[in-house]
């Protein structure tokens, strides 16, 4: 248990040092800096003119579409890496049991193939 | 572990499984112009694994570490749910082709749903409870919204799918907390461990309270059946007929078994809650059913009022009420997708009416139709003889013998103000002011079911002893030591 | 030991904190930036319990996709969340009691927390055993063989949620013409192209 945390020390650190820098640098502007503000420098910048309107707009429903997907695929491999690492142990039953779950999610894949969700129109 | 042996254990589910991909490869190539080939073979999978679930290994057996059983209650269950969900595929068949709900997806979500119910059904560990529960909820979410161009249908999906996820958050919450106390998720290793120590402690309480409320979300019962109204409307009417059957089925087993198998011991504890929710549901059923105008809402008030009655079974925790729960569902089954085939013949000029009050003088316009929405309605009122009478005898019988009167006689009080609105739609129906007529030709499917379910539901008192003796062996599982 | 200590309430603070922020930041891109923090403070949190592949699945699949996932949606929902916000304080008492009650009954049940004296004995599956076996060799040793149902059983969750998000969002445009690969290749020259002899002079 302690060896193992002891091997994530440097990550703290490191996440120390990052964090520390991080807020020093914005806090030395925040301090340091000249600031003298008026309506006009603080007002959004859009070639001169008032801003027409919401920078936020609808985004096509095929961009989750994709993402979903991403993240279904990502969780596949999630598995894999367990089992890459256990392969000498678990034999050839392990082995098999991976391809099938494998080719469950490649049914899944060619589904989505031949449906024609990989393409962007 | 064998994984031969295993594979003969679950050989319907498999069969399921494999015949679910296949069928969505043969759609996948095929396209949308096989999707009425592809609805009957998803018929003929139900049946196929209908087959293999009753040629299966008799007895009590055990697969995958004992994360999966087989035993008799499994047996009629799942039989069950595999005929309600074939009926309702049926019924589903010409509603969708005709109203352009034309994915060849549809029967296949099904699929996959009935497949993850089964799993329940057979599930004999907390983990793979909860899987199976996941599988079959996904599919239903999906298949609540299939409509995705109707705000009400996107709508019932979202509320469903937001409510439901926020009951498996609350079931896995439990889970880890039992978990947490006992360092198991196998029912037998639950039970064992729940037997030897005489108090529970208030972790394990609080965890069992916490599944009792998730699986109470997904056999909707009050406090926990907000989202009934609203995803029954909204859901195309064929799903709702599917969701009024299969699932409900589905969960209120895997309910009976969760509470009677690892926390078996803890009766006491899980009891009162039980109780409570039957209660609830009961009064709530029936008296938020009286004004309902629309048919699809009130059968949704109806079937929480019928989930009610069914807990009463479970709150008695005895052998007789576990039996009472199984013939109701049976019954249940029926009754329910005899009513929605008469739904779904509710027509005019092509589209879909639901309110109650266009079923006026279809007495006059369409005697067999309302002759056989009728006799469900009396069936659903529990008159006898009429199959919806012996359902709720046996539960009734059963709540009195465990010396819950309360219950019993609450239970008699809402099955006649139940009975108040099941006649009031009869009364409309033949002694109202005729309006117009529905459609013509209600399509074969829908005639034949019509005929079938009426015929099951009438003269469901000379089938009763097998079903009974089915039950009864069934319920004995649970509580065989 | 106390760097251990010291670790576990950073993380949990800025878990709480960011919790906190999640709920009632007025911008909702902001709410996704805090609940990714959360993440990867849990993913802190399961390092110093020891739980090394849940702490760096929380990171690859919550913070990598999932956050992604959200923030995808509340830029397509294009809602006007300032709208959404009015009822907030309405909901706040009711919200706040379930709160409350929560945490007592979180308080309760830790505070007499007991495990079963029987449950060495039904061990589904020993804890950490001895020896340098990482956790993440430890979960592969069991969940392909031991919990091989399950597993599959999550692939067909997978499957199913697959075809649930192309169901539900997957139209195609009919005016858009695409590229067909196989009908170009399988063009041939004599279809497209005639040559035809012209006398000279005679025009076409």
């Amino acid at each position: 248990m302690e060896e193992l945390l002891l091997e994530y020390l440097p990550i703290l650190i490191f996440l120390g040092l990052a964090s520390g820098l991080s807020i020093a640098m914005v806090l030395a502007s925040v301090i340091i800096g000249a600031r003298k503000p008026d309506p006009e420098k603080n007002s959004a910048y859009e070639c001169g003119f008032d801003a027409f309107d919401d920078a936020r707009m609808k985004f096509d429903v095929r961009f989750y579409l994709v993402a979903i997907l991403f993240i279904i695929f990502d969780l596949e491999v999630a598995f894999l890496f367990p089992w890459a690492i256990s392969l000498s142990e678990i034999g050839v039953f392990g082995f098999w049991s991976m391809i099938v779950f494998l080719g469950i999610l490649t049914v899944g894949f060619i589904y989505e193939w031949r449906k024609g969700a990989l393409e962007w129109e | 572990m064998d994984i031969v042996s295993d594979i003969a254990v679950i050989r319907p589910e498999l069969f399921v499984a494999i015949a679910g991909m296949v069928m969505l490869m043969f759609g996948a190539f095929r396209g949308e112009s096989s999707t009425k080939f592809i609805y009957w073979l998803g018929v003929g999978v139900l049946v196929v694994a209908g087959v293999l679930v009753l040629a299966g290994p008799t007895g009590t057996s055990l697969a995958f570490n004992a994360q999966f059983v087989v035993d008799d209650f499994a047996v009629f269950v799942k039989v069950l749910l595999l005929i309600g969900a074939a009926l309702a595929l049926i019924l589903a068949m010409p509603f969708n082709l005709r109203e352009g709900i034309d994915q060849f997806e549809f029967p296949i979500l099904i699929i996959f749903a009935v497949l993850g119910m089964m799993m329940m059904v057979s599930a004999n560990d907390l983990m793979s409870l909860y899987l199976g529960i996941e599988l079959q909820s996904l599919s239903l979410y999906v298949v609540a919204a299939i409509r995705r161009d109707t705000l009400r249908s996107s709508e019932a999906g979202l509320k469903y799918f937001v409510l439901g996820a926020l009951s498996s958050g609350i079931l896995l919450y439990g889970m880890s907390l039992v978990y947490g106390f006992a360092g198991t998720t196998n029912f037998e290793g639950l039970a064992t461990l729940f037997a030897a120590d005489s108090e529970a402690s208030i972790g394990v309480v609080v965890g069992l309270v916490f599944i009792a409320a998730g699986l109470a979300f997904k056999v909707s019962a009050v406090p926990f059946h907000m989202w009934t109204p609203d995803v029954y409307e909204g859901a195309p009417t064929p799903v709702t007929a599917f969701f009024a059957v299969a699932p409900k089925i589905a969960a209120m087993a895997l309910f009976v078994r969760v509470m009677l198998e690892p926390f078996g011991a803890l009766v006491l504890e899980w009891q009162q809650v039980i109780w409570f929710i039957s209660l609830a549901s009961m009064l709530l059923g029936s008296f938020a059913a009286i004004v309902q105008t629309n048919i699809k809402r009130l059968m949704a008030y109806s079937s929480i009022g019928h989930m009610g009655f069914v807990l009463v079974g479970l709150a008695a925790g005895s052998e007789e009420g576990v039996t009472g729960i199984l013939v109701y569902l049976t019954i249940y089954l029926f009754m329910n997708i005899g009513t929605f085939a008469c739904i779904l013949a509710m027509r005019r000029g092509g589209r879909m009416v639901e309110d109650i009050d266009s079923l006026a003088g279809l007495s006059k316009t369409n005697p067999m139709l309302a002759g056989a929405l009728a006799l469900f309605m009396f069936s659903m009122a529990g008159i006898p003889p009429l199959g919806g009478f012996f359902a709720k005898l046996f539960v009734f019988r059963a709540a009195i013998n465990a010396e819950l009167y309360v219950l019993a006689v609450v239970g008699l009080l809402t099955s006649v103000v139940g009975a108040f609105y099941y006649l009031r739609i009869i009364k409309v129906m033949y002694f109202d002011e005729a309006a117009e007529p529905f459609d013509k030709g209600l399509g074969r499917e829908i005639t034949v079911l019509v005929t079938v379910t009426v015929i099951v539901t009438t003269f469901f008192f000379i089938g009763l002893a097998p079903v009974l003796s089915g039950a009864e062996a069934a319920a004995a599982v649970l509580f065989a030591v | 030991m106390i760097i251990q200590a010291l670790a576990f309430y950073l993380f949990a603070a800025v878990a709480v904190a960011s919790g906190v922020m999640v709920i009632s930041a007025r911008n909702p891109v902001h709410s996704v930036l805090f609940l990714i923090l959360a993440f990867f403070n849990s993913a802190g949190l399961f390092i110093l319990i020891g739980a090394e592949f849940l702490a760096m699945i929380l990171v690859v699949v919550y913070v990598g996709a999932v956050a992604v996932l959200f923030l995808f949606v509340v830029m397509m929902l294009d809602i006007n969340f300032a709208e959404m916000r009015e009822g907030f304080l309405q909901y706040l008492p009711i919200g706040a009691l379930i709160g409350i009650i929560l945490a007592a009954e979180l308080i309760l049940v830790f505070g007499s927390w007991v495990v079963s004296p029987e449950a060495a004995q039904v061990l589904t599956a020993p804890a950490l055993p001895a020896g340098d076996l990482t956790n993440t060799h430890a979960l592969g040793n069991i969940i392909y063989t031991e919990y091989i149902y399950l597993f599959q059983s999550a692939g067909l969750v997978l499957l199913v949620a697959m075809i649930g998000a192309i169901v539900l969002t997957l139209r195609h445009r009919p005016d858009v013409r695409r590229q067909k690969i196989s009908d170009q290749v399988e063009r041939k020259r004599e279809d497209v192209i005639e040559i035809r002899d012209i006398p000279t002079g005679s025009g076409v």
